[in-house]
């Protein structure tokens, strides 16, 4: 059984720490990632900005890296997200239209694979701090991973979980957004950076690394002392912890 | 600083950083979403079946604009036996026309209007002013912005941008005396001055929330009492429809009645819901003696046969969507530049304006994050629309030219792995002149917007794929046996897949 990561171009340059700690935690139940290096980036932020054609340049790299995989995990709800919008992206190609129908089914967010795959809600971490999580628009809103975080969070032993104020709402980063109109997504970030204080935790956990970055650039530039980490960095830590 | 002044710059940017700069606005605009949206979830949860409601809200929707062409004809065949003068306007300026004329053959002096979007959409007030006649606002908030002097800035809380000391000056200067800034005391000084405006006017003008095409009956959806004022006390009425605003049955009726008011102030029932259906008849105690109503198209019929746009024309104007968008809680309505605003209004009014280049840029103004789609009572796409309005804008040739170079080069690096590789080899090497304390503060080019409110992370040593063989050695050399529960259960998914099934919840 091919089991294949989608590390997601960001995890890939910035956080590979973020791929590391879902490859070794997954290799806990001998689920052995492959890794195939032709994958580049999704293409959502040509796809999100109306340029199509080059949306479709890259996505034909994620397209060809797991043509082969029977499974394909990713650490981003919105990088999966747009692996949902392949068939439209690719409606004019029979050949890559199908492939994009097949590679849909087959793509889970790390949670997702965990909980409804592999069911594990209890991976035995434990996690002495203060933590409270940011639900990524894309993977809950239009993955609809709500509940299996949840999960596999209130298994953590020793975690003290406090909920965001606001969480749904979005921390503004939008890919090009942020670049586009900075100053709104400013305000955004601002304000979800205001509710991540009044939690007091010590730590702010999610599952999209572009919105953790977003928000964790704005905590530094504040000064907060708020360690950002997704939530397979915290299970693995967890787990070496236990 | 006013709406009007923000409505006046050019781009959504400029429109926008007005609005950001504007405390007031800022905190009136967050305030009402706030209430307004937890209202909603409230209301929602407490209806019991909200998701299968919605789900017939969509159906009773897109059934209606599929056979739109039948209804609208069923309802008007209904309401000119009923003794209403049905008339149908292509066009802003014709239904302008129409009004105008039955204002002119009235010899009508004052208007009082209840609130409608569509009226708003056509400029009515001021075309009915270049005539001579005297046009009133009866809804309070409607009321308010046309002594402001400006247009609404929310699909059904026009004047959600004013704090009640802002709406007591201005009530003042009407009052002519000093009104203390209390909602009692400013709404009882509406009521008694637009009591006198009901008993004089000559036309009652209306919107429509649904237009029942069984009956050829209109229904207007209210909370003041003064629609019924509007429809009952003059001897004329004019209602101007969107030609979207169909409904079937009342039966139908039922689904938006119950969809409709929990969505917009999560309220179980809006306080008035008058259906009318023709003039006054003999055996009446009152109503108008003459009604009109005006079926406008004004761009909603170029959605109709679009595939990416058609359920637009779903849309039953409750505002969710302004509520629930986390860049309109920041901005307010008036930075969407036109009638209507928040994630519908940057999609509806590039559509009805045909797409034009000079309205594409609110699409811009979106993090594409979905609360809008996720509020909407009939499960309308905005987010998905907003994509594809930005894609329509670039295959017109209205793109910007850097941002078009910027992702040709995107596309070129991300098109080979190997160029990807060593574009961050070069980012490496680069940003050994920036990168402080394992960031970058640095506000040059790209960065400056995003390093104006965050400090940039700085690239780390060595990518993923280049600790990709190490980190695979160390895997294979402690992988032990999968269990054979995983391994049966993901058999069990392969097999699963095999047979068509999905595993998303996705729409």
């Amino acid at each position: 059984m091919r089991v294949s990561l989608f590390i997601t171009c960001m995890s890939d340059a910035i956080y590979p720490r973020v791929g590391e700690a879902m490859v070794r935690l997954l290799a806990r139940y001998g689920v052995q990632l492959d890794f195939p290096k032709v994958q580049t980036c999704c293409g959502q932020p040509a796809f999100n900005s109306g340029y199509w054609e080059e949306a479709r340049t890259t996505a034909k790299t994620i397209l060809e890296a797991f043509d082969g995989s029977d499974f394909v995990i990713s650490p981003s709800g919105s990088c999966v997200g747009m692996i949902h919008h392949y068939p439209k992206l690719f409606e004019h190609d029979p050949v890559l239209h199908s492939k994009a129908i097949e590679l849909q089914k087959k793509t889970y967010e790390f949670s997702q694979f965990l909980v409804h795959v592999l069911g594990v809600t209890d991976v035995g971490a434990a996690f002495p701090h203060r933590v409270t999580y940011h639900p990524s628009c894309h993977g809950s809103r239009l993955l609809g991973i709500k509940d299996e975080p949840m999960e596999l969070m209130r298994n953590v032993k020793g975690m003290e979980f406090v909920p965001l104020p606001f969480a749904e709402d979005c921390c503004g980063f939008g890919g090009t957004f942020a670049v586009k109109m900075a100053d709104i997504s400013g305000a955004m970030v601002s304000e979800k950076s205001d509710h991540v204080k009044e939690t007091e935790a010590e730590v702010l956990v999610g599952l999209d690394m572009a919105c953790l970055m977003n928000i964790a650039g704005n905590l530094r530039y504040r000064n907060e002392p708020v360690r950002v980490m997704h939530l397979a960095e915290l299970l693995y830590e967890g787990v070496k912890q236990a | 600083m006013s709406g009007t002044d923000i409505s006046a710059s050019s781009t959504v940017k400029e429109r926008a950083d007005l609005a950001l700069n504007n405390e007031f606005l800022r905190q009136a605009v967050r305030f009402t979403t706030e209430r307004l949206r937890s209202g909603k979830m409230t209301a929602a949860e407490q209806h019991g079946n909200w998701e299968e409601w919605r789900e017939r809200g969509r159906q009773i929707r897109l059934h209606t604009i599929a056979h739109l062409d039948y209804y609208l004809n069923l309802f008007a065949d209904n309401a000119r036996a009923n003794g209403v003068h049905v008339h149908f306007a292509d066009t802003a300026q014709e239904a302008v026309n129409i009004s105008l004329q039955i204002a002119e053959r009235k010899k009508a002096h004052t208007v009082v209007k209840s609130k409608s979007m569509v009226t708003e959409e056509l400029h009515l007030n001021h075309a009915l002013e270049s005539i001579g006649v005297e046009a009133v606002e009866t809804d309070l908030g409607e009321y308010i912005i046309q002594l402001a002097g400006e247009t609404p800035s929310h699909i059904i809380i026009p004047a959600i941008h004013k704090n009640r000391y802002q709406i007591a000056e201005l009530l003042s200067v009407e009052a002519g005396e000093t009104l203390p800034a209390d909602t009692a005391i400013l709404a009882g000084f509406v009521r008694r001055k637009l009591r006198q405006k009901f008993l004089e006017a000559d036309i009652g003008m209306t919107g429509c929330n649904f237009a029942v095409a069984e009956t050829g009956s209109m229904v207007l959806f209210e909370n003041e009492g003064n629609a019924r004022m509007v429809t009952t006390v003059p001897k004329t009425q004019i209602t101007l429809m969107g030609m979207e605003r169909i409904v079937p049955t009342w039966a139908d009726l039922e689904v938006m009645a119950t969809l409709l008011p929990r969505s917009a102030t999560g309220q179980k029932l809006t306080v008035y819901m008058s259906g009318i259906t023709g003039p006054r008849r003999e055996e009446d105690a009152d109503g108008p003696e003459e009604m009109h109503i005006i079926i406008v198209d004004n761009g909603r019929s170029l959605q109709l046969g679009d595939p990416e746009f058609q359920e637009l024309l779903n849309c039953i104007r409750c505002g969710a969507c302004l509520n629930a968008c986390p860049v309109y809680r920041h901005i307010g309505g008036h930075a969407y530049g036109g009638t209507y605003s928040g994630p519908i209004g940057a999609v509806l009014t590039p559509a009805l304006n045909k797409n034009v280049a000079e309205w594409d840029d609110i699409a811009n103004a979106s993090s594409l994050c979905g609360a809008c789609y996720e509020a909407c009572p009939v499960k309308i796409p905005l987010h998905e629309m907003l994509i594809y309005l930005r894609r329509r804008k670039v295959e017109n040739g209205h793109g910007s030219k850097l941002e078009s170079l910027g992702m040709k080069g995107f596309a070129a690096v991300m098109a080979k792995s190997g160029r990807f590789n060593g574009m961050l080899k070069l980012g490496k090497w680069g940003q050994k002149l920036v990168v402080r304390d394992g960031g970058i503060k640095v506000k040059l080019g790209p960065l400056k917007g995003w390093n104006s409110y965050r400090i940039a992370p700085s690239l780390p040593k060595k990518s993923f794929r280049d600790g990709w063989r190490t980190l695979e050695e160390e895997i294979r050399h402690g992988l032990k046996d999968m269990d054979p529960a995983v391994k049966s259960r993901m058999e069990a998914a392969i097999k699963k897949r095999a047979e068509g099934a999905s595993h998303s919840h996705e729409r």
